[in-house]
Order: structure tokens, then C-alpha cells, then sequence
């Protein structure tokens, strides 16, 4: 022990499609299993940190849900930047517990676009914000940005489309020994090129899955921890950072991950070589190479042939990653991959990942990206340590 | 081969973009400059996003610019399937700053980062209100 705080309770509701459930209802489904994961109950929660029901997004979030949790907490955080949200709210509760703010903190995601048949980032009429008008009436949308950052990389740097492929391969590879994977089955780097393109250089094989279902963690002070009859993970850095359009000046292959990283890795007192694992959001394979580089895994523009080879796959490869098949194969509850990211760090730390894939890992880092790479995007890191006996 | 998709869904006028729309009806295509810093941007604001001064004007774009990266996603909810396909690009505009914009009267495939282009207007159910897009030049 020697942390603030620590990850005691995590858990990833195992339903990838629920139509017969309310997004409500899972929230409180994945409250409940990371609680029972550390052995603790509701009463015990004095802190509650949620980015909302994505379909509900009028809701004053976190307040619905305190409702209908039936919460009574001393700090609240409802810190949306889209996917990486969660590991935000991981370091956000890390600092209320040094500040003494509360001693027991729930996040929780929930989300069931797949239920709902919602198209990702849909829409060209919807104007929702200012930007809107200026990006979304073109047909701007998630995948047209996020293929327009692969471009602009492969046309700087020269990436190939096998380069990103080899990300999926890797995640492909992990999922065969997820039971709940919603795609279970190995691909080959022709598999992912052969598959209909989405908007070139992207095709469907580089983009995550679409699901519904959830996750929580509970983040608790060292003195709960240190009661707890469960092995718990330590909090030992923690990164936020926003990127934007810049007045139009932005590089679109660089993301906001360069800060969230160094200040992550500066705060844990370590750095990229000290890593033994990584959990890297994956809404699309650009999203991987791109984070590798800027939280400083490789050279920036040397991310393709860092991919290559098997450097992703675990548990052989120099830097494994997305062990449960990440949101390209697994699961992205909620269009929001962040949770589960931080999910399957905590597993590897506590030596529970599955069988072929558990890593030998006493560092961990798990790294969220929010929001639209190419327009207005967050970046979130955390470093994890192993538990201790 | 894209097309221009008119007349456009109308944005979203507000008070410190309204110039902007209105000059794009006219024929001409407004970036922001601040006299604090001399920065040069877009999309309009009422102030500097460099140094947050409010002493910004617009003044007008040659219209000229390189393609910075563009996409041609293969569905895409709301955009009419008689003009597609859909060519979603950032473009650099020669007085420095990159916009989002379609590229129209281009074969998708026949485009390079780089390529040289130039902006027209495309209308809207509104008189006073266009949308810029930009075409392949030689
Ligand atoms: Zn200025």
C-alpha cells in the first residue's frame, strides 16, 4: 500500500444487446457488480461520478441517476468529453479522496445504442452546437474525421492500410478466449482489407463494434483498501487533456493523448519502457496508432511498423494490448469504449485476465480518447500499478 | 463524380456568423484576422482564439487552397443518394487556416492530398445565406 486511492471494484456487464432492459436498469446492474467485486455495498458509497445516459443527454446527469441509484454522496462529478469520460472520472476520484472529499467512489457507464438502432454520429440536419453548422452540414461526421486523420497519416508517414490492420488482427487474436466478445473469431490483415471500405482508408474491420451494455469501478481511499478482503490496484498517475480545431490550424495526427500521457507517466513517477501492458481506446485502428505514438510508445509517425509483427499480441508480444478483444471485437457500451479500458487493466493487474492472454504485468496503462479526432477531441491516461499481497 | 447537393440545409445563423453567411451569398468567402496578433482563423468569432482579443475583423479569402485530407464515406444518414457520392474534406486555405468543406465535381478517386482547389457557393432555402464548397483546379 502507499497510494491515495485504488481500484477495488470493476465490472463489465457481459450483455452486448438488451432490449428488454432500460439503460437505467443496466447502470444499476454494473453499480451493483463492481460493489459485490469489492466486497462492499451502496450504503457505503460517499462519491458517484457518471457521464449519463448518452440517450438522455437533457437528463442533469449525474442527478437522474443519484435518483434512481437512491445515492446519498458527499462528491459528485458528471465530466463528459465522450469515451474517455471514465478515466477521467478515475483520476477525479482519486483527487476527492486525497482531499479527504469522500472515501468510496462508483462510476458507472451505461449505454444501449445497439438496442436503439442508432447509427453513429449520424445526421446531417441535426445542428446541435455552433461548430455544427461549419462542420456537421458537410456530412461531417466520426467516421468521415477519424478516416480523414488516417489519410493525412498515411500521406505524412506513409502508414499502410496492413499497418492498421494488424491492430484489429492483434485484438482479433485476444477475443478468441472472451467468451462474451461480440466478434470471437481470429481475422487476418486480408480479412481486414477485404472487408467493405466505410470511408477509405477505413474499411468495416477497422471500426469498433456497436453494443449495448455497461461497466463501473469502484475507486476507494487506502484505508478502505486496506479493509477490504479483495486485492486492489493503485492509482499511481493520472492525465486529462482536450485537443481542438486550433482556429483551423490543428494537425489532425496529432492528439491530445501527448499531454494526458506525460502527465500521467510524470505523475506515477515512471515512463512509456516501465509499461507492461496497455489498454488503448480503439474506437477505430488510427485511434490505437495514433494514441502509441503521442503517449510516447514510438516515435511520432512510426506507429505503423511499431504495430507490425505482433508487438500488440499478447501474451508474446513487446507491448500487449486490449486483451479482451478491445471495442473493435468485444464490446463499446454506450459508443464509449473508455470503461472498459480501464476494466480490463484492472483484470491484468489482478491476474485475472483470461488464461492465454494474462500478461505478466506490474504496470498498466489505460488510455481513453473522447469526442472526434479531427475536430474536437479529449484524451485521458492512467497508470496503474500491480496489487500487492 | 460529386455534385453540390442545392439547394443546402440552412445552418445555424447566429449574430457573430451572420456576416459570414451573408458574404458567402455574395460571392465571397470571410476568414477572421485579430489586430492584436495578426492570427488568421475560421471559423468566425467575436474574438482572437490566440490571444482572446476582441479587436478581430473578417477579411476576404482568395478562395484558393490545397486539399489537407478529405473522405468519401459510403453512408451517411441524411445526405440525399442522388448526390452522392459525399466528398468531406479539410482544405487549407492560402491565407494559412483549414476549414471542413465538401470537394464537389471530383471523382473521389481521382484525388490526392495536395491537389489544388477553389471555393464556390452553393445556396440555401435562404436568400442571404450560402454554403462554401470548394472544387478541383488545374
Ligand atoms: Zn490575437
Amino acid at each position: 500500500m502507499g497510494a491515495d486511492a485504488y481500484i477495488a471494484g470493476a465490472y463489465e456487464h457481459p450483455t452486448r444487446e438488451a432490449p428488454e432492459t432500460s439503460t437505467m436498469q443496466l447502470h444499476a446492474a454494473v453499480a451493483r457488480g463492481a460493489l459485490d467485486d469489492a466486497g462492499l455495498s451502496l450504503v457505503d458509497v460517499d462519491g458517484y461520478l457518471t457521464a449519463g445516459v448518452p440517450e438522455y443527454t437533457f437528463a442533469l446527469q449525474p442527478l437522474t441517476m443519484a435518483d434512481y441509484l437512491g445515492l446519498d454522496v458527499s462528491f459528485v462529478d458528471s465530466t463528459d468529453v465522450g469515451g474517455s469520460s471514465y478515466l477521467s472520472h478515475v483520476g477525479h476520484a482519486v483527487s476527492a479522496i486525497r482531499d479527504g472529499t469522500c472515501d468510496v467512489a462508483l462510476i458507472t457507464l451505461a449505454g444501449r445504442p445497439r438496442s436503439r438502432a442508432q447509427a453513429t454520429g449520424s445526421g446531417v440536419r441535426e445542428l446541435r452546437t455552433m461548430q455544427d453548422s461549419f462542420e456537421r452540414i458537410y456530412g461531417s461526421t466520426p467516421i468521415s474525421q477519424y478516416a480523414m486523420t488516417a489519410r493525412r497519416h498515411a500521406h505524412e508517414y506513409g502508414t499502410t492500410r496492413e499497418q492498421l490492420a494488424a491492430i484489429r488482427v492483434a485484438a482479433s487474436r485476444h477475443a478468441q478466449y472472451n467468451d462474451d466478445a461480440m466478434y470471437p473469431d481470429p481475422v487476418t490483415v486480408e480479412d481486414v482489407i477485404d472487408s467493405p471500405p466505410v470511408a477509405e482508408p477505413l474499411h468495416l474491420l477497422d471500426c469498433c463494434v456497436i453494443s449495448d451494455g455497461g461497466g463501473a469501478l469502484v475507486v476507494v481511499s487506502e484505508e478502505v483498501a486496506s479493509q477490504l478482503d479483495r486485492e486492489a490496484v493503485p492509482v499511481l498517475g493520472h492525465g486529462e487533456a482536450i485537443g481542438h480545431r486550433d482556429g483551423g490550424r490543428a494537425d489532425v495526427t496529432r492528439t491530445a493523448a501527448r499531454e494526458s500521457g506525460s502527465r500521467a507517466f510524470e505523475e506515477a513517477g515512471l515512463e512509456p519502457a516501465d509499461v507492461d501492458y496497455v489498454s488503448i481506446y480503439d474506437s477505430f485502428t488510427i485511434t490505437v496508432l495514433l494514441a502509441l505514438e503521442d503517449l510516447g510508445f514510438c516515435e511520432k509517425g512510426a506507429g505503423g511498423e511499431f504495430v507490425e509483427g505482433g508487438t500488440l499480441e499478447a501474451p508474446d508480444g513487446d507491448l500487449p494490448f486490449n486483451t479482451d478483444g478491445g471495442s473493435l471485437c468485444s464490446n463499446h457500451p454506450g459508443n464509449r469504449g473508455g470503461m472498459t479500458k480501464v476494466i480490463e487493466a484492472v483484470r491484468q493487474l489482478r491476474g485475472e485476465a483470461a488464461t492465454p492472454v494474462q500478461v505478466d504485468a506490474d504496470v498498466a496503462l489505460a488510455h481513453g480518447t473522447g469526442g472526434v479526432l479531427g475536430t474536437r477531441h479529449s484524451a485521458s491516461t492512467l497508470v496503474l500499478g500491480g496489487t500487492e499481497p | 463524380m460529386s455534385d453540390a447537393w442545392e439547394p443546402r440545409p440552412v445552418p445555424d445563423v447566429t449574430p457573430e456568423t451572420a456576416e459570414y453567411w451573408a458574404a458567402a451569398a455574395d460571392g465571397d468567402l470571410l476568414v477572421g484576422t485579430c489586430e492584436a496578433c495578426e492570427a488568421v482563423f475560421h471559423y468566425p468569432r467575436a474574438h482572437c482564439p490566440d490571444c482572446f482579443s476582441e479587436a478581430v475583423s473578417t477579411t476576404t479569402a482568395a478562395g484558393t487552397a490545397r486539399l489537407y485530407t478529405f473522405a468519401s464515406p459510403e453512408r451517411i444518414e441524411g445526405w440525399p443518394d442522388e448526390h452522392r457520392p459525399l466528398i468531406v474534406a479539410q482544405v487549407e486555405l492560402d491565407e494559412g487556416p483549414r476549414l471542413i468543406t465538401n470537394v464537389v465535381d471530383a471523382d473521389p478517386s481521382a484525388l490526392s492530398i495536395g491537389d489544388r482547389v477553389a471555393v464556390r457557393f452553393v445556396p440555401t432555402d435562404r436568400d442571404d445565406v450560402a454554403i462554401p464548397v470548394f472544387e478541383p483546379v488545374d
